[in-house]
């Protein structure tokens, strides 16, 4: 009630969301500090916030903007990769994990949203199904050129190669930092749940502070109708990058989170499947609906993990979760029918309540 | 000087053309009207006003300044705001936002500020709040301004375009069959409507309409329009009561 | 020599990837989507071959002709219960149910086939062509591959160009409501699409997984999206685009593949994508349309 008097049902919702991340965030504490917490969950932690960040950002260029990208893993892979280096190189002069991270987060940030606009700017404006041919591309060629990228770096510098180890001509004192498909090993575990769950928060801030601004109103009346939104003088491909530039930043900072939670890193594990993961959990949260991205992350996250007898059935059935999400939310009729069974039962239960009302 | 002043005006499609040779000039604080029959190329008049199309031949000047060729985001800074003879609202926000979106260029702050909720964003949100309600209320859209576009019904939905529209702060107003799909008394609700905007907004306004009892109640001038080419223009009632025009609306 | 080697088979998985395109090619200029599924229906078709071939042991013409007649049913369905329902629904809602329905055959084909990959056996039994003293040597699959691309462009354009019911599909990619006024039957005119990119799809996969034997649940996904990249390199709705696109990406991997580097091959493919959307978005072939306001 208080809630409903003092904020307006934009930041209301916002305010949900941070409550309700709190109060996971203390239950979490306490279980762990009592030590009923299992070692699989807490192993589950900060995958939890890195898949709530990716889910939640993608969100934005899904939700609202309405465009599909399948190029979140690429983001994440490029955030990742930069971070980590960035932190190996410097692990012995800062030695503070608290100065060190917030840094190497950033600047994996920073590199996959420049990655973003760099893509962004081609293919923002053509036709929306471009957009997601050309992320995924975009994703399938990070993956790649990562997997086949040698860094190493002596006293003279960095040195990178593209086709092997031997080819980068490391000084005895050299050190490997890419290693071709081997990855990238030796990142200080800097990831902690407490630092992930303020990355969230943060992340989550700027998501709705995002939409609840000046731009995200314009993003949205691009997403629902481009040629008005152009009529009232806004220039669309400016705003679309502007999102597409945040979902990547995010993306980004979402894999700097995951690189620093493990001890050696692939390319291979930034692969399309990621992406469609992190799509599966925007749809099933619901389209637009940030809060919604959040908790499917964490739930399709965890109940795998308990369920592991429905692991191999995983897949399939998110496949057909997607179909039956679009072709419900979607379909005019189908929707219809089912607002009118609801309407219907709603009647049922709270005939009193609409009698009432009606009668005011 | 004229405010839009438009010279040998004309595009084709492929093989088509679908106007040719069309002139027109409007003074300041006119009322004008467009019609002709279903397909005389009105809406594309309009596309080419506001830089849907970029016409083939002709010059378009508004208020001096050559807008030839000008994208449609240029030209709606430049003065030009319009309605769509197929709504287009954004659906899926508010009343009110849609209003907001409109005032977007007028009242900016960065999209950082917005993020890191600086003054700005307080301060232009709420300058942005009080023109939008200041904008709503000649609709009779106020009590509206938290639904959603979507849940309106259909003769609000029009107002709500035309408020949209002038939020832009245009000094011509283009307005595409505002009284379509209306009754007898919404449209004589409209018609006061539209001379109000004109009057306490300022604006010059350009309408296509086919209901005669629109046109004839509020257009001071009116330019006749059939396959693509100027038919007659002037003053209402001289226009109405030519011969040419009758026929070209009745059919031989 | 060694360059003419690779020349040929990138012209000879280019032709494959031109067949695959000419689905893709279809269903975009006709019921304007992205059908993500369709390399999908390659791996579909080349899993019924291998299945007919192995456990009945039946012919590999025969078994081609099973899949294709398989996978056109198939497509035909996939349309009906997944895509028709979305024919007013916005682009992400239909691409969104395009990629489920990709996932959903590559999961059911993962959970009856499982995860280890089969080998599959040649359908081709045509002989292999020798030049220059048999310093070259143009594999059976190779020239099947690019005698049966062929004879698909030119017989699919005839089709369209003269009958009927090509000229319907023509008429629905041109404008669906027109076509509807015009009596035509448009949710007909979309199925058959769907049919015959499907049925070219189920040839793909005779084709692919004859030249790479190897075939797992995922085998159609990659030559799929690269088989988009070529549609839209040759303009997408054109069939000689199709053709064109898919040669020049089968080339362009192949000598990728071996002049530049075997990791970054199918990166090259997909630079290429981005590059041709940068110069030329609508492509080699491809005309302009113009959105009505």
């Amino acid at each position: 009630m208080i809630l409903k008097r003092f904020l307006k049902p934009a930041a209301r919702k916002s305010f949900i969301t941070y409550a309700m991340l709190i109060a996971a965030f203390i239950a979490v504490e306490i279980m762990i500090s009592t030590g009923s917490a299992s070692n699989m969950f807490k192993g589950l932690l900060i995958p939890f916030c890195v898949y709530s960040i990716a889910a939640a950002s993608l969100n934005l260029t899904v939700g609202v903007l309405g465009e599909l990208s399948l190029g979140q893993a690429g983001f994440m892979c490029i955030g990742a990769y930069s971070s980590a280096i960035f932190s190996v190189v410097t692990k012995d002069t800062i030695t503070s994990a608290w100065v060190r991270f917030p840094i190497a987060i950033l600047i994996g940030g920073c590199f996959a949203a420049l990655f973003g606009v760099l893509i962004g700017i081609p293919v923002l404006r053509l036709r929306g199904d471009y957009l997601a041919i050309v992320t995924l591309a975009f994703g399938e060629i990070i993956k790649n050129v990562f997997a086949a990228l040698y860094v190493g770096y002596d006293s003279s510098g960095l040195h990178f190669s593209l086709t092997s180890q031997g080819d980068l001509g490391l000084a005895p004192d050299g050190k490997m930092l890419i290693n071709g498909a081997l990855g990238i090993s030796g990142t200080p575990k800097d990831s902690t749940f407490e630092i992930g769950f303020i990355v969230l928060m943060l992340s989550l801030i700027i998501l709705y502070n995002f939409v609840n601004s000046r731009t995200g109103r314009i993003v949205m009346s691009i997403r629902d109708n481009r040629i008005a939104a152009e009529s009232i003088g806004i220039n669309i491909t400016k705003y679309k990058l502007i999102t597409f530039g945040l979902t990547a930043f995010l993306g980004g900072v979402a894999g700097s989170l995951f690189s620093h939670n493990l001890a050696s890193l692939q390319a291979s594990k930034f692969d399309y499947n990621l992406s469609i993961l992190v799509l599966v959990f925007v749809v099933l949260g619901g389209i637009g609906n940030i809060r919604g991205s959040v908790i499917a992350a964490i739930v399709l996250t965890y109940l795998p993990e308990v369920l592991r007898s429905i692991n191999n059935y995983r897949m399939l059935i998110y496949s057909i979760v997607l179909i039956v999400m679009m072709i419900f939310t979607s379909n005019a009729k189908i929707r219809g029918f089912f607002a009118a069974s609801l309407s219907r039962l709603k009647g049922l239960v709270f005939k009193k309540d609409s009698a009432v009302k009606e009668g005011e | 000087m004229a405010l839009l002043e438009v010279k040998k005006l004309g595009i084709s499609f492929g093989g088509l053309r679908a106007v040719d040779d069309f002139s027109l000039t409007i003074e300041k604080g006119d009322l004008y009207g467009l019609i002709g029959p279903n397909g005389a190329g009105k809406t594309t008049i309009f596309n080419l006003l506001t830089g849907v199309y970029k016409p083939t031949d002709g010059t378009i000047r508004l208020d001096g300044q050559n807008i030839t060729g000008k994208s449609n985001i240029e030209i709606n800074k430049a003065g030009i705001a319009r309605t769509f003879q197929n709504i287009r609202l954004f659906s899926n926000l508010s009343v009110l936002d849609n209003v907001k979106a409109g005032l977007s260029n007028h009242y900016a702050y960065s999209t950082a500020a917005g993020i890191f909720r600086l003054p700005k964003y307080f301060r232009k949100e709420k300058e942005m709040t009080e023109r939008a309600m200041e904008l709503l209320r000649p609709f009779d859209l106020v009590d509206d301004a938290d639904t959603l576009a979507s849940n309106l019904p259909y003769g609000k939905q029009r107002k709500l375009e035309i408020a949209r529209a002038l939020a832009t702060d245009p000094k011509l107003l283009l307005l595409d069959e505002p009284a379509a799909g209306m009754n007898p008394k919404e449209t004589a609700g409209l018609m006061n409507t539209i001379l109000t905007v004109r009057d306490d907004f300022k604006v010059t306004v350009l309408l296509i309409e086919h209901d005669m009892f629109l046109v004839s109640g509020i257009c001071e001038k009116l330019s006749v329009l059939n396959f693509g080419q100027l038919l007659c223009e002037g003053k209402t009632s001289e226009v109405l009561s030519d011969p040419e025009v009758i026929k070209a609306y009745l059919g031989e | 020599m060694a360059f003419l080697d690779n020349l040929i088979n990138g012209i000879s998985l280019g032709s494959i990837y031109a067949v695959i395109a000419l689905g893709y090619t279809l269903v975009y200029g006709i019921a304007k989507m992205l059908n993500f599924a369709h390399g999908d229906v390659i791996m579909v078709g080349g899993y019924v071959i291998f299945t007919a071939m192995t456990s009945m042991h039946l012919n590999g013409y025969l078994s081609v002709l099973i899949a294709i007649l398989c996978c056109t049913i198939l497509g035909i369905v996939i349309e009906k219960i997944a895509y028709k329902p979305l024919r007013q629904a916005t682009s992400l809602a239909v691409l969104i149910t395009a990629i489920g329905v990709s996932y959903f055959l590559q999961n059911m084909a993962l959970l009856i086939f499982g995860e280890k990959p089969v080998t599959f056996t040649s359908v081709v039994n045509i002989p292999k062509i020798s030049l220059f003293d048999g310093q070259i040597v143009i594999k059976s699959e190779a020239v099947a591959s690019i005698i049966i691309s062929v004879l698909i462009v030119i017989f699919l354009s005839l089709f369209i160009n003269k009958t009927k019911s090509g000229r319907a599909m023509l008429a629905v990619s041109e404008d669906k409501d027109a076509a509807r006024l015009m009596g035509i039957n448009v949710n007909k005119t979309i199925s058959l699409t769907f049919a015959i990119g499907s049925g070219l799809a189920a040839v793909a996969g005779a084709l692919l997984c004859s030249t790479y034997p190897v075939l797992s649940n995922t085998t159609g996904a990659m030559p799929g999206i690269k088989a988009f990249v070529a549609a839209v390199f040759g303009g997408i709705g054109s069939i000689p685009g199709a053709m064109i696109g898919g040669l020049l990406i089968g080339v362009i991997e192949i000598l990728g593949r071996a002049y530049i580097s075997p990791q970054l091959a199918d990166a090259i493919v997909f630079a290429v994508l981005i590059v041709v959307l940068m110069v030329k978005p609508t492509g080699i072939l491809g005309k302009k349309v113009n959105e009505k306001v």
